[in-house]
């Protein structure tokens, strides 16, 4: 009698295990990190809360130290303690950390999911898929925004990339960027260098040595930034007549904070950010990240997250579906970088180029400054 | 050798005071100048300015005249500062007006010598009035930027800017808002709860840590006693970095990395020190006789530790105490290393806050921390006169 019971019992134990099989491979709580601010917040809004939805008893933590990922993963991966389970980064650091193995390598056609169409991912993100282990989410741009009530009397809005090196006609500090990337290219492009011919000329001394000549006719008058809110808040002061960020804090500063500030959109420069998966992560962490992955990246949740911030997604699939700011009811596709009235001139982030030369023209670039 | 009459307020020659007031005048020109744009023009007007007025205060009109003077330069000085500034300007101008005003003759007149010993030197003079006057600049640079943060964290705008409507005093230019964002945002709730939970218990820590070794290294029969001490203050040496990242690697081995218990840790070494330091240093005027005496009556050296020992050190312990408590709230270093995002603390929000999106809410949290350090502080010092009081240690 007390040996069937038992046996019973165990029975039903093991019945019911089986039964929860699914549920228990994956972990019940998750650490995501992101950047921040508003552009997390779309984040929070877009992918989580209704991934949250689908499994109540998930926690989900944010830690927002995109910012200084790399850095921290080559330490947790040192002591042999990876907290992050899905990490978001620009396309650079993606590649840094896909090289050095410490993010895993993803598969789209297996991990990520379809279009509505039956497009295969790998088709709907098509370019976007750079280096082994990037999960492609957003395009955004670094592009100017100027004050409109600081443009000189009878002088017509810039908006060219080059009125940003024209202190005659439009007087005023600029904002730019502490690093080389994006500058220099700008600066050659203003000082009569082809746009196909860019890249050509800055692998070369002299065209380094042009940049940054051209670079110094303005530099009494640049303000450097190095966070993405500085350029906002200084144009917010009047500090700056323009300056360059991304275009979503722009987009932020000028619709959301009402700011008399405008858009330049000539020559910005695309660049993506998107998700990694830090590898080795133990099984039930793995499965938990590969879910909200497969989620998070579909083509509706791409399609919403243009709601809460204008930049644009990643998947094909998803712009015909970018509708209106969830609080301003305004259509967001003018504002999506990516857009056809904004996108007449634009540079894509050289990844290569700045992979080979990023050391050698950083060390110049702030030599330069320095100097 | 100069001789002195006993009459030592007395009316300064031109060539004295019209180019100390001068110089005064430049140093103002300095920030409105910087204000305006340009700081030589600045600091030329300012001393052309102040030169004239000098000059005619002392050499042209009469003594009589002082009060109209002074009345007359109150309301140049606003109509100036309404020139430049508006509304906000007008105040300005006029503190300026009264200001210097009084300083023309004060100067003019040789008053500054009237709460002076008559024997000064003009050097001893100028050394008196030097010493104050570094005095309250030190005051000034370090109190100006907690004060100019606080109209800031009323600001209606989402950014760190005076906008014209705060600068005129209109009502549409302030609001609420940040505070209300901070006490409705689950992240600032959060942090406040993470930093509530950790500081108390690190405070704990470390006073019962630090008291300990404090009456231990104080006690003569202690071997290494001086190589023990550098070790438990070394926290306080090293640069904090330092300890962060050793931390780091070493409680990612235990497992302690990313848990309550590691934070709480981490802050207690940091907090150590403190309270060592301050307890040893009441420790230096405990007489040790009072325990021997109380062992004699029968007490064991518990008894003897909480009944004669600690409230005669309490006041020692006690600020090393809520110095182990600030060091715990405020930082922000270790905690970026051996916490985790579950772990984020007031200061961990508020570095992240000011480097992804310049909020006011900052601005708020800092407001309200600031009050409470200050409600805390008068609380504490209000206690521990009213302890000696009673103790009749001080008079009053």
């Amino acid at each position: 009698m007390k040996l069937t019971t038992t046996l019973l019992a165990s029975t039903a134990v093991a019945v019911s295990t089986a039964g929860a099989v699914t549920a228990q491979d994956m972990a019940n709580s998750m650490t995501l990190v992101s950047w921040g601010g508003a552009y997390q917040n779309s984040q929070v809004k877009a992918y989580a809360e209704p991934y949250k939805e689908m499994n109540p008893d998930l926690e989900i933590v944010w830690d927002e130290s995109s910012n200084e990922a790399v850095a921290k993963l080559r330490a947790m991966d040192e002591a042999g303690n990876v907290t992050w389970d899905v990490v978001d980064v620009v396309a650079a650091d993606a590649l840094r950390l896909c090289d050095e193995g410490l993010a895993m390598e993803i598969d789209p056609e297996e991990m990520l999911a379809e279009a509505p169409d039956g497009t295969s991912a790998e088709d709907d993100f098509g370019d976007m898929l750079v280096g082994d282990c990037f999960i492609p989410q957003i395009v955004y741009s670094t592009t100017f925004g100027y004050r409109t009530d600081m443009v000189p009397e009878g002088v017509e809005p810039p908006s060219e990339i080059c009125d940003v090196f024209d202190l005659e006609t439009y007087p005023g500090k600029r904002a730019l960027e502490k690093r080389p990337i994006n500058n220099m290219e700008w600066a050659l492009l203003c000082d009569g260098v082809a746009k196909d011919e860019v890249y050509d000329v800055l692998a070369t001394e002299e065209g380094q040595q042009q940049a940054l000549d051209k670079l110094a006719t303005i530099k009494d008058d640049v303000i450097w930034w190095s966070d993405g809110a500085d350029t906002p808040q200084l144009l917010a002061d009047g500090e700056v007549f323009m300056g360059s960020t991304y275009n979503g804090r722009l987009f932020s500063v000028i619709e959301e904070q009402g700011q008399p500030v405008a858009m330049m959109w000539d020559a910005q420069v695309f660049d993506l950010d998107g998700w990694i998966i830090p590898a080795n992560l133990p099984e039930d962490r793995l499965a938990r990240a590969l879910d909200f992955i497969y989620f998070a990246t579909d083509t509706q949740r791409l399609a919403d997250q243009a709601k809460y911030i204008s930049y644009g997604p990643a998947r094909e699939s998803s712009a015909p579906m970018v509708g209106q700011h969830a609080d301003l009811g305004i259509d967001m596709a003018p504002h999506m970088p990516t857009d056809p009235e904004n996108s007449k001139n634009t540079f894509l982030y050289n990844y290569e180029f700045w992979a080979d030369y990023r050391d050698d023209i950083d060390a110049k670039f702030q030599s330069w400054l320095a100097g | 050798m100069a001789t002195y009459t006993l009459k030592y307020v007395e009316k300064k020659p031109l060539s004295f005071s019209v180019p100390v007031v001068a110089a005064a005048g430049a140093f103002a020109g300095i920030f409105v100048g910087a204000a305006q744009g340009s700081i030589w023009q600045g600091i030329l007007a300012g001393a052309v300015l102040m030169a004239i007025l000098t000059f005619l205060a002392q050499g042209v009109l009469s003594e009589s005249m002082e009060k109209p003077f002074r009345w007359g330069m109150v309301v140049l000085f606003a109509a100036g500062g309404y020139v430049f500034g508006e509304i906000p300007g007008i105040v300005v101008g006029a503190i300026f007006g009264v200001f210097y005003g009084w300083f023309i003759y004060w100067i003019g007149q040789g008053r500054y010598r009237e709460k002076l010993l008559p024997y000064l030197t003009p050097g001893q003079v100028l050394g008196h009035f030097a010493f104050r006057v570094i005095c309250g600049m030190i005051f000034f640079f370090l109190i100006t930027p907690i004060v100019v943060v606080m109209p800031l964290s009323f600001n209606a705008e989402d950014f760190f800017t005076f906008t014209p409507e705060m600068l005129s005093f209109d009502p549409e230019g302030y609001s609420l808002k940040h505070y209300r964002d901070f006490f409705t945002s689950p992240d600032w709730q959060q942090a406040l709860w993470n930093s509530v939970a950790i500081a108390p218990v690190a405070t704990l820590l470390s006073v019962s840590f630090g008291t300990l070794a404090a009456i231990g290294l104080s006690s003569e029969h202690v071997p290494f006693r001086r190589a023990i001490m550098a070790i438990l203050i070394s926290p306080m040496i090293v640069p904090l970095i330092i300890s962060a990242a050793g931390m780091y690697f070493f409680y990612s081995r235990l497992g302690l990395q990313g848990t309550y218990w590691g934070v709480v840790l981490a802050h207690a070494a940091l907090g150590i020190p403190f309270v060592i330091i301050t307890v040893t240093a009441t420790l230096v005027g405990f007489d040790r006789s009072l325990t021997r005496a109380a062992a004699n009556m029968g007490a064991d050296p518990v008894t003897t530790f909480f009944r004669v020992q600690m409230p005669l050190i309490l006041p020692g312990v006690i600020s090393g105490g809520l110095f182990a408590f600030i060091t715990s709230f405020d930082e922000v270093v270790v905690v970026l290393f051996v916490g985790s995002a579950g772990q984020k603390t007031l200061p961990w929000q508020m570095f992240i806050g000011l480097r992804e999106q310049i909020s006011p809410t900052i601005l708020a949290v800092a407001t309200i921390l600031v009050s409470i350090s200050i409600v805390l502080l008068t609380t504490v010092e209000f206690l521990r006169r009213r302890s000696e009081r009673m103790r009749g240690l001080s008079p009053g």
